[in-house]
């Protein structure tokens, strides 16, 4: 019983990066026997739990793993070693400049995104009036993505995911998305959907205030380990002074 | 395998909404675009019955509508495979975001490289009509050849798409062996009479069977030109062979793909 509380369980998670990138089929036949391997270890050793309906937020300076950890619960990356548990949970990743297909239309962007995220064509017409309306892209909708700035890139990506909820939300740093207008109506919509019980979200973010209103528990990575994890209050003030 | 099957289903509805959206792209991106998709193989015939005909002054029977057959087949196979090796960096926005199996790009892909190589088989039915080329109930036999087509297209993409991640310039290596491979297949001559009287009937057999591009363009030609029976039991052996390099693509694609965002 105990199990089933959790959304997300991880152990001794590991994940390397092969620094030696792609090969020439020059490099393969000349350098076959010595292929002489430098591994980054992006993730060393990751162990934690994340109960249902929790709000974890995640912290730690650049390169610390952050990112690799979202990606790695997301199922994009695969576990060196360790193991990651979603015990049949949807998950989906918000982040910076989701994955569009820049010739498409914004629209049609939304339905191949909300596909992939492992919803059905009616489902998702039904609810593209929303999303399109939350973006705020207007006529923009039908034009293709690569007319798009950053600005409306960030703030259609954040849209689908919002629009189109999932049991497991993982959010990178995209809180600081659009206009201010925006970033308020974000944060608002984020509190919404985080306050619903089911929801499991983990957050990476460098805001302390955005960090201090949204999360319950915070998790302190350093160079790939967990330094620290524990309550909001008690974390993230000493995570305030190591940075300063 | 089952869980092939499942993924399938479950991104069938993506895959076939994307390559939708892919043809659609590509009109938007220039008006004429549709046009070229018939307007490429019609040059190309041009270009090839001028090759054919005038430097070396030999045609075949029903000769245009000989050669849309051999292009039409050869741009599915041989565009498939060229793209299939660049795919993973290619959708690296895509890929880097969300979890899919690698193989719904190539079949993605596919369904695109399919819809074009059908509008260009209408050129074909065009120049059988003003050939007056006499049919039979052997024109079924098209569904075979394209069968065998497509899953032995599709067994090579996954494994040319599996290491085109590793291996950097692979993409050279295989755009040189598609040109050997173009010239073997008999796209604008015919292996059976060229190669044949220059070689010997040994070499055609050979030739033939051991390059499924050349053997199915010749079953097309055979059933839809010649109404001749095409060779069955190589296409059958090409299909059991397609089948076990999709088997081991897709074995390749699951185990590692997890593994291809960290090299990008």
């Amino acid at each position: 019983m105990e199990d089933k509380k959790y959304a997300i369980e991880i152990k001794d998670l590991r994940i390397r990066y092969r620094c030696l990138n792609k090969m020439s089929i020059k490099q393969s036949l000349f350098k076959l026997r010595k292929s002489k391997m430098e591994i980054f270890e992006a993730v060393r050793g990751v162990s934690f739990n994340v109960p249902k309906g929790e709000i974890m937020g995640i912290v730690g300076k650049n390169g610390s793993g952050k990112s690799t950890l979202l990606r790695a619960i997301a199922g994009i990356f695969a576990p060196d070693e360790g193991s990651i548990d979603l015990h049949g949970h949807t998950v989906s990743l918000l982040s910076i400049g989701v994955g569009f297909q820049k010739k498409l239309t914004g629209r049609e962007n939304i339905l191949l995104s909300g596909m992939l995220l492992g919803f059905s064509e009616e489902e998702i017409r039904e609810r593209m009036p929303d999303i399109i309306e939350f973006s705020e892209l207007g006529k923009f909708i039908d034009r293709p993505v690569r007319t798009y700035s950053s600005g409306m890139h960030s703030k259609l990506a954040f849209s689908i995911t919002a629009i189109l909820e999932t049991e497991i939300m993982l959010v990178d740093e995209v809180l600081s998305v659009g206009d201010a207008k925006f970033k308020k109506k974000s944060f608002k919509k984020m509190k919404q959907l985080i306050s619903d019980k089911d929801r499991t979200v983990v957050i990476v973010s460098h805001n302390g205030e955005t960090l201090r209103k949204l999360c319950d528990t915070i998790l302190w990575l350093h160079d790939g380990a967990i330094k620290m994890q524990g309550s909001t209050e008690e974390v993230l003030p000493l995570y305030e002074e190591f940075m300063s | 395998m089952k869980r092939f099957l499942a993924d399938i289903k479950k991104y069938r509805e993506y895959a076939i909404y994307s390559a939708k959206s892919g043809l659609k792209a590509e009109v938007a991106d220039s008006h004429l675009s549709w046009l070229w998709w018939i307007l490429d193989p019609l040059l190309f015939m041009l270009v090839y019955s001028f090759v054919a005909i005038i430097v070396f002054g030999k045609g075949e029977k029903y000769f245009a509508a000989f050669v849309f057959i051999g292009l039409s087949s050869w741009r599915f196979f041989s565009g498939t495979i060229k793209q299939s090796v660049r795919m993973v960096s290619k959708n690296s926005a895509i890929v880097s975001k969300i979890y899919m199996p690698k193989y719904v790009l190539i079949i993605i892909q596919m369904l695109i490289n399919a819809f074009k190589m059908f509008i260009s088989f209408s050129l074909v039915a065009g120049a059988m009509v003003l050939y007056l080329v006499p049919v039979s109930y052997r024109l079924l036999y098209i569904i075979p050849c394209m069968l065998v087509l497509f899953i032995v297209t599709f067994g090579f993409s996954c494994i040319a798409l599996h290491f085109g991640v590793y291996v950097d310039d692979l993409s050279n290596l295989i755009n040189v062996f598609l040109q050997l491979v173009f010239y073997l297949s008999g796209i604008f001559y015919s292996i059976e009479t060229r190669v044949g009287n220059a070689l010997g009937a040994g070499y055609v057999t050979l030739l033939l069977r051991c390059n499924p591009a050349a053997l199915v363009i010749d079953s097309l030609r055979k059933c839809m030109l010649y109404n001749t029976e095409p060779d069955f039991a190589a296409l059958g052996l090409w299909l059991v062979a397609g089948c076990i390099f999709s088997a081991i693509g897709i074995r390749l694609i699951y185990k590692n793909e997890n593994s291809y965002v960290k090299i990008m």
